[in-house]
């Protein structure tokens, strides 16, 4: 049996053992059931990470079960490019898994069990909705997708709810996720259905294979439909409203899942319809995806710049990321459909390491988010503080996360982000003169980059700095203790991840290439190669991540000892200067709202930041001043400005269609009687 | 390359890492002195920030009460991410071996470590004043970044690659390209930045210790002794660093692209000169400046931006 084959066994028996544990969950005592749900979590990782690998190792694999579905066939067919999404999920999965163990018993105390996450209705879900993200990208017909895709989006709503009885706001959030993922399905599935029509058989291999004959509308039309779809699921602006919401509201290790993994199969449906099954299409579809990512990434890092909420801060930080990968698979689609084949595969290899890279250090930032949340309560960076010295390896490992998130080396977002710029500067050779649209697109896609990477490390400065550092804000903070063993292997396990990404990316690149044969319009060998040093093929351009991270750590330890020998003094501590007068309190550190400040009020007429001042009088007279409260708000303006005519507009149709419901039965047999009428005239007109 | 342009070439590695270290307060001294006889001061002479380093290396670093290993960590990563850009950067000689470990972007990527070390070192203080100078500090950071790396764009779409060494040989075989109109803006959009980026007027004064105008001094200010030696060598570096890196695009003229004993020497004293007179220039024109208020600043990293960004559209408009 290949390793595909034992793989995707593996995930369908683990799920298949969820099931049947959910059934018997009166029977398991909730101490037991998070250990279950979480073995069978990573089971089902670790059959996506042994199918993928299969894939990814060259072989491939497919199986069809003619009466699994209705009116259709289950079709699973294994590439590489499934392979990696597989492998990444996998991973993901296997954190997350081990992670959720400790998660519902914060404190080893198995009587406080947290009021749903430790439900029964969660715990099964959990590995249903790893298997669905690991089914998603084996399916092979447009049926066995959409069945997956729904398996995956109700799996996730179910655990988005978990928390629902404990707070009000995740009942919100449940809504608007609810919506937004029904709306991308429906724009999937009629993308899908006018291809399928069009071509005439739901079979991908039989769809990529008409897909040639289609008329450019057709296409077009199809492409901007999953695009609609697969671009909410990735969080794209203007489509990213669920994220910010369902993210922070739902369990941290659910919150990494979904914005690690499942995130991720966003790029893959738009990567599989747009690059495999369309084989490349027109070069302004492409033009209008890079023109979508880097909207995204700019108004995802200003919104994570002010975010205070640690949870929604990742979330929006999510949105750029994916915007900054849209911005290579656009720039490598419009290279691809002007036969630049070294640059498209240079950009399409930086967008997948970077959605690589994304997944690892994602995972962990949650994860160590979910570790200060089941321990302090806090999810507001202006009430943490100090936890460095409460939760050391928790600190150390969201650390790790923020120096790979922010793009700074040695952290492993640098090699993605430099990649994609040497793709992106590239794109203007010296010799030959490029098109104007060239022209035009890459300065300002380089701009958005460049300004997305700076802003990106002011806020992970600030999620890091303000959130571990310094002194208590709050008595939370300071009651702070660190979280359990499982809690903390689930984030070793995603920062050894990033480690390898950020020390060894090219590992993993040959993987890469293996994947980008599944999309010929680019495929291309060995863009990038090297042993210490990345090269690129056909491109003056080198860099060594593992020799910048060694002579930076090296350097710093070697200088720190040699000062310490010459100096031969220890480290005194003493108390912060005061400015003469007496000790600071905590509450005169900055907070993240005010770290934020400068920036967002550079940033002013983006984010338009709603303030509040309210200033209390002694009773006695007006000039003598009680107390002033501050307050400051940025609301998502994407979100008020284009929504509300939307519902709006929903609300009224509700409110129409009620006049047509008034309960008299004569009425609806008239409604009967006209719609068969209708359906009578145009069938005979039509034939 | 054959064994004694191999040794010749790392011994040009090593004497520009010991110039810069050697040099980096010495400039700073210059720069103090030419500002203090334009101001009709005699000054304290060019010895003096070597006297200051020395007796702090003497004296007893104090850590905040709260502080975490951040704080004692910081100075030496900021230091030591300079040692490395010096190490790869072609300051006196374009064959160093390590040319191809970072180009133009990783350097930058390298001069952002060095100020997020520090911000956060100024953060884990927990006191009003580094939180405040973090806070500064990573907007400007912030806010230069882009332009670097825009500008950046506009120099290496003119040669091919972004590696600094073929930047620089290029730049001295086709010397038409310096006087390009991307590479002229590119150029003034890059000065600002060395401007902003090295904590100078108008963005930062380096001399001030006003609560409400300081940057970079009140995000160190609870550093002492040997840990302020290395911060005060490491911002003196970072100024050495991003001079010669200016200077060494746009006036690429001298840096040896051969490794032998002959162009090494007028290499380096190429160099000295070249940062010697940028600075001097740098601090006689910050005589006639006053510090801006803070949120003028982004203004004045907008506009460098915007010429940044002319920059690459004229490098491919009008080529």
């Amino acid at each position: 049996m290949s390793l595909i084959a034992s793989g995707l066994l593996l995930v369908a028996g683990a799920t298949a053992l969820a099931c049947a544990g959910a059934a018997l969950a009166s029977r398991i005592s909730h101490r037991w059931r998070p250990l279950l749900s979480g073995a069978l979590t990573c089971l089902v990782g670790l059959g996506g990470v042994l199918a993928g690998m299969g894939a990814l190792s060259g072989a491939s694999w497919s199986v069809t079960m003619p009466r699994l579905l209705p009116l259709s066939q289950a079709v699973l067919v294994v590439d590489p490019l499934a392979g990696l999404f597989m492998t990444l999920v996998g991973v993901v999965a296997i954190a997350a898994g081990i992670y959720s163990v400790g998660y519902p018993h914060p404190h080893g105390d198995e009587h406080k069990a947290a009021e749903g996450v430790g439900s029964r209705t969660v715990q099964a879900a959990l590995p249903v909705f790893v298997a669905a993200m690991v089914a998603v990208p084996a399916a092979g017909n447009v049926t066995t997708f959409l069945v997956m895709w729904e398996v995956m989006a109700l799996a996730s709503l179910v655990l988005v709810l978990a928390e629902h009885r404990a707070r009000p706001e995740v009942g919100q959030a449940g809504v608007w996720y609810a919506g937004m993922t029904h709306a991308g399905l429906v724009a999937i599935l009629l993308g899908l259905v006018v291809f399928a029509n069009a071509a005439g058989t739901e079979s991908f291999a039989g769809m990529r294979a008409a897909s040639s004959g289609l008329s450019s509308s057709t296409r077009s039309l199809v492409f901007l439909l999953v695009f609609v779809g697969f671009g909410s699921k990735a969080g794209l602006v203007p489509l990213h409203v669920w994220l910010p919401r369902a993210h922070p509201e739902a369990p941290s290790y659910v919150s990494a899942l979904m914005s690690a993994a499942m995130v991720n199969l966003g790029l893959y449906g738009v990567l599989r319809v747009g690059f495999d099954l369309l084989g490349g299409g027109q070069r302004w579809w492409w033009i209008l995806v890079l023109a979508v990512g880097a909207l995204s990434a700019l108004y995802g890092v200003l919104q994570a710049g002010a975010a205070t909420d640690l949870k929604r801060l990742l979330a929006y930080s999510t949105t750029e990321n994916m915007g900054l990968i849209f911005i290579g698979v656009g720039a490598a689609g419009m290279f691809a459909a002007a036969d630049n084949a070294t640059l498209a595969s240079l950009l399409m290899i930086a967008a997948l390491l970077h959605t690589v890279n994304h997944a690892g250090f994602k995972t962990l930032l949650f994860l160590g988010a979910g570790a200060v949340l089941r321990s302090t309560g806090l999810r507001d960076l202006d009430k943490m503080g100090g936890l460095a010295h409460r939760m050391p390896a928790t600190a150390l490992l969201f650390g790790l996360g923020a120096l790979g998130a922010s793009g700074l080396p040695p952290g492993n977002g640098f090699v993605s982000e430099w990649l994609l710029l040497q793709g992106l500067i590239h794109s203007l050779s010296p010799s030959g003169s490029p098109d104007v649209a060239t022209a035009i697109a890459m300065p300002l896609a380089v701009g958005a980059v460049a300004l997305t990477a700076g802003l990106g490390v002011a806020m992970f400065v600030k999620a890091f700095g303000v959130g571990f550092l310094a002194r208590p804000r709050s008595a939370e903070a300071a009651a702070a203790t660190e979280v359990p063993r499982t809690m903390r292997a689930g984030m070793v396990l995603a920062a050894v991840f990033c480690a390898i990404l950020a020390l060894a990316p090219l590992a993993l690149v040959r993987s890469l290439q293996r994947a980008l044969r599944a999309l010929p319009s680019i495929r291309q060998e060995r863009p990038v190669h090297g042993a210490l040093e990345l090269q690129l093929s056909g491109i003056r351009g080198s860099m060594s991540p593992v020799l910048i991270a060694l002579a930076l750590t090296g350097g710093a330890l070697l200088i720190a000892f040699l000062v310490r020998r010459t100096s031969g003094q220890q480290r005194r501590t003493a108390l912060v200067w005061g400015c003469g007068g007496t000790r600071l309190s905590p509450r005169m550190q900055y907070t993240a709202t005010a770290y934020a400040e400068p920036l967002t009020r550079v940033f002013d007429d983006v984010l338009g930041p709603e303030q509040d001042i309210d200033v209390t009088h002694h009773a006695e007279s007006s000039y003598l001043v009680q107390s002033i409260h501050y307050r400051q708000r940025v609301a998502d303006r994407i979100e008020n400005r284009l929504y509300p005519p939307l519902f709006a507009a929903a609300l009224w149709w509700a409110t129409v269609a009620r006049r047509l419901q008034n309960g008299s039965v004569h009425r609806y047999l008239a409604y009967g009687l006209v719609g068969l009428l209708v359906v009578l005239i145009v069938v005979g007109v039509s034939w | 390359m054959n064994g004694a342009t191999t040794s010749w070439s790392v011994l040009g590695v090593v004497v520009q890492v010991m110039l810069v270290i050697a040099g980096a307060p010495v400039l700073v001294a210059l720069m103090r002195q030419v500002r203090a006889r334009l101001e009709g001061r005699v000054g304290a002479g060019l010895g003096q920030p070597w006297r200051d380093l020395r007796k702090q290396l003497r004296k007893e670093s104090i850590a905040p009460d709260g502080s975490t290993m951040v704080f004692a960590a910081a100075p030496a990563v900021a230091l030591s991410s300079m040692v490395l850009i010096v190490c790869a950067a072609p300051f006196i000689t374009t064959t160093s071996p390590l040319d191809g470990v970072a180009d133009l972007f990783a350097v930058v990527s390298l001069l952002l470590v060095a100020s997020i070390a520090l911000a956060l070192a100024g953060l884990d203080t927990g006191s009003a004043f580094g939180g405040m100078g973090s806070s500064r500090t990573v907007t400007v950071a912030a806010l230069a970044e882009p332009t670097l790396l825009v500008a950046g764009f506009a120099l290496s779409v003119q040669v091919g690659s972004s590696n600094l060494a073929s930047l620089v040989e290029h730049g001295q075989r086709v010397p038409g390209t310096i006087l390009s109109p991307a590479s002229l803006l590119a150029a003034v959009a890059l000065w600002i930045v060395v401007v902003a980026e090295a904590g100078r007027l108008p963005v930062d004064n380096p001399s001030t210790h006003l609560e409400l105008t300081m940057i970079h001094e009140a995000t160190i200010l609870e550093y002492a002794g040997p840990d302020l030696a290395m911060v005060e060598l490491g911002s003196a570096m970072r100024l050495a660093v991003l001079l010669g890196l200016w200077g060494n695009l746009f006036l690429p003229w001298g840096v040896a692209t051969t490794a032998g004993p002959g162009t090494l020497a007028l290499g380096a004293i190429v160099f000295v000169v070249k940062v010697a007179a940028l600075g001097a220039v740098l601090a006689a024109s910050e005589v006639f400046m006053a510090k801006w208020r803070l949120f003028r600043v982004p203004e004045l990293l907008a506009g460098s931006f915007l010429f940044s960004v002319l920059a690459v559209s004229s490098s491919f408009f009008l080529s």
